[in-house]
């Protein structure tokens, strides 16, 4: 008895539309009486779904693709830096750019209106399917994530990029600043100067600031700082140099 | 030859001499023609503006003569067939030169000459501007069952159908009262929607139609999509270009309630001012979220068809304010025949 609820597949959807959560859980059901699975919760947002997901375990989300605030594929992104990710099978009306991405990368995916049989397949075979690869989701993303996402003791902590004052380089990882504190989040600093473009300028070799949170500059004082220049920060007292390769910025800010 | 049928629909008609777009290439041709004539009899650089103010002493009356009196015998005029039409045309064109000539001296200091080359030129100038009007509208028949084509397919988007059949197919179980009613809502959308879209539709007919579509998003969105109708001051008999207005709260929907989890209100005002009727449609709108080219390929569409039907005197003007997006369209008041 005990052993039979962990045959079950868990299963978590996840979808702006009522309408639609409420279609899927009847699929699910009719589903039930031929695969073992058991829907464990629901999310009308890929920032509850990520809350949730954090909480309980999951074998699989059905996540919609289109949904306000993050996207189905960037909620994909930040699963992933859960201990156990579930597998995800992405949902969709009508996306032809994100579904031709999919066959290309052998990603799966249903349509809606879905049909049962076609659930159960996806669901019977998500097990034994191969996760798609961080680089893979990070090509799908057509415009750039609205959040970063750093891993606090198994959770995830979810940053909104309009919040971050600047990202700098560590060792292994990047850190976050926003107007509260920091975060450490494990991508790469050239990485994130790609994705975001504009958002950022390079004061230094490894650190961008948001060009809206800088509210001027200042002569370093001190030896060996002679003449370099100092970003000020809007909501945030630290002071960050610039090096002398990327002097040209202040000139470009005082226009 | 099933083909033929089709291209042989278009039949030779007058231009509508009440609409502002043609009067103003009338008017603009014969004054080119006018600086013509006075190039080609100027002796000189010096002498080129006498030149043009001795023509234009003649020609301007005549051109003020010749507009008043299409616009008051347009409707007589336009019921005439084509050919007869053109003829009459001509026939008051002569008229009025010969008139102006008679009659002109003791009003304009004109140097008569000979009434032959009034006559000639008069009868030359109205000849090609008819030639000009029939041109354009043949050239423009193609562009009208294009535009219905166009209304076809950029209307309703795929997104919008599979989202809408799946929402109807989540009810059918727990509502089946609804699932029905929707159903019949969505048939109504796609008969306007695969219909011949090339006549106009009554305004009401489109308001209609817009209550349906929104009927349909309400399903999916919920409490997210709150909508504020303005049309008490509505002229009920208007006439408009069918799926004008729905294309644009489908816009508004998809760009702005969609991509909010707050809720969002779209407000729809119609309304009669000056004998132009305006409908004016406001969305929440976020600047961070990301553009698409859906919108601007929905509004070019739109625009064009409000061009074919009434040149240039409807407009479509789009404003982005801080936290709103508002679409304006101004249509001349077509009102229902009888």
């Amino acid at each position: 008895m005990s052993e039979a609820p962990r045959e079950r597949l868990r299963v978590v959807v996840v979808d702006d539309e009522a309408p639609a959560r409420s279609r899927m859980k009847d699929l699910l059901a009719d589903c039930a009486p031929h695969l073992p699975l058991e829907l464990v919760g629901e999310a009308d947002s890929g920032r509850a779904a990520l809350a949730l997901l954090s909480e309980l375990a999951a074998d699989v989300v059905l996540l919609d693709i289109r949904m306000p605030e993050m996207d189905g594929i960037e909620v994909a992104q930040h699963l992933q830096k859960l201990e156990a990710p579930p597998a995800v099978v992405f949902t969709t009306a009508y996306d032809a750019y994100a579904i031709r991405a999919f066959e290309v990368h052998a990603i799966d995916y249903l349509l809606k209106p879905i049909r049962a049989a076609r659930l159960r397949a996806a669901l019977a075979r998500v097990r034994a399917a191969a996760r798609p690869k961080p680089e893979t989701l990070r090509e799908l993303q057509p415009a750039p994530r609205a959040f970063l996402s750093a891993q606090e003791r198994g959770k995830i902590h979810l940053i909104p990029i309009a919040e971050v004052i600047y990202l700098k380089a560590e060792l292994k990882y990047v850190t976050v600043r926003d107007t509260r504190r920091e975060y450490l989040v494990e991508e790469s600093l050239t990485r994130l100067e790609q994705e975001y473009g504009e958002r950022f300028v390079r004061v230094h070799r490894n650190c961008l600031v948001a060009r809206k949170a800088i509210r001027g500059f200042e002569r370093a004082a001190g030896e060996g700082a002679e003449g370099n220049w100092l970003v000020l920060l809007e909501g945030c007292d630290e002071k960050i140099g610039v090096s002398r390769r990327q002097q040209h910025i202040v000139r470009e800010f005082r226009k | 030859m099933a083909g033929s049928i089709n291209q042989n629909a278009y039949s030779s008609a007058l231009p509508n001499f009440r609409n502002l777009g043609i009067l103003l290439r009338i008017l603009l041709m014969v004054n080119l023609a006018a600086i013509a004539g006075a190039m080609i009899e100027a002796k000189g650089a010096h002498d080129f503006w006498p030149r043009l103010l001795d023509v234009s002493i003649v020609v301007q009356p005549l051109l003020m003569l010749s507009v008043l009196a299409l616009v008051a015998l347009n409707d007589v005029l336009r019921r005439l067939p084509y050919y007869l039409g053109a003829l009459a045309v001509l026939g008051i064109e002569l008229v009025l030169a010969t008139l102006l000539h008679a009659y002109g001296k003791p009003l304009l200091p004109i140097e008569a000459g000979w009434i032959e080359r009034y006559w000639f030129l008069t009868f030359l100038v109205t000849l090609l501007l008819l030639l000009y009007f029939d041109l354009r509208g043949r050239a423009l028949s193609p562009a009208i069952s294009e535009a219905r084509l166009q209304a076809l397919q950029a209307r309703i988007r795929p997104h919008f159908l599979f989202n809408s059949i799946n929402a109807v197919l989540s009810l059918i179980r727990e509502d089946p009262k609804r699932a029905e009613s929707a159903l019949e809502d969505m048939a109504d959308l796609f008969r306007v929607v695969m219909a011949d879209n090339r006549e106009l539709t009554p305004l009401a007919r489109e308001v209609e139609l817009c209550r349906e579509y929104l009927g349909l998003e309400q399903l999916r969105l919920g409490e997210r999509l709150k909508v504020e109708w303005h049309i008490d001051k509505m002229p009920v008999d208007a006439r408009i270009p069918p799926l004008v207005l729905q294309p644009l709260i489908e816009n508004a929907v998809y760009h702005g309630i969609e991509p909010r989890t707050a809720p969002g209100v779209i407000s729809i005002n119609i309304y009669l001012a000056r004998e132009q009727v305006h409908a004016v449609l406001r969305n929440p709108y976020e600047h961070e979220g990301n553009h698409h080219a859906g919108n601007k390929m929905a509004l070019a569409n739109i625009r064009e068809r409000l061009q074919l039907h009434f040149d240039a005197e409807a407009s479509l003007i789009t404003r982005v304010t801080d936290d709103a997006y508002q679409v304006h369209i101004t249509m001349p008041y077509v009102r229902d025949k009888r």
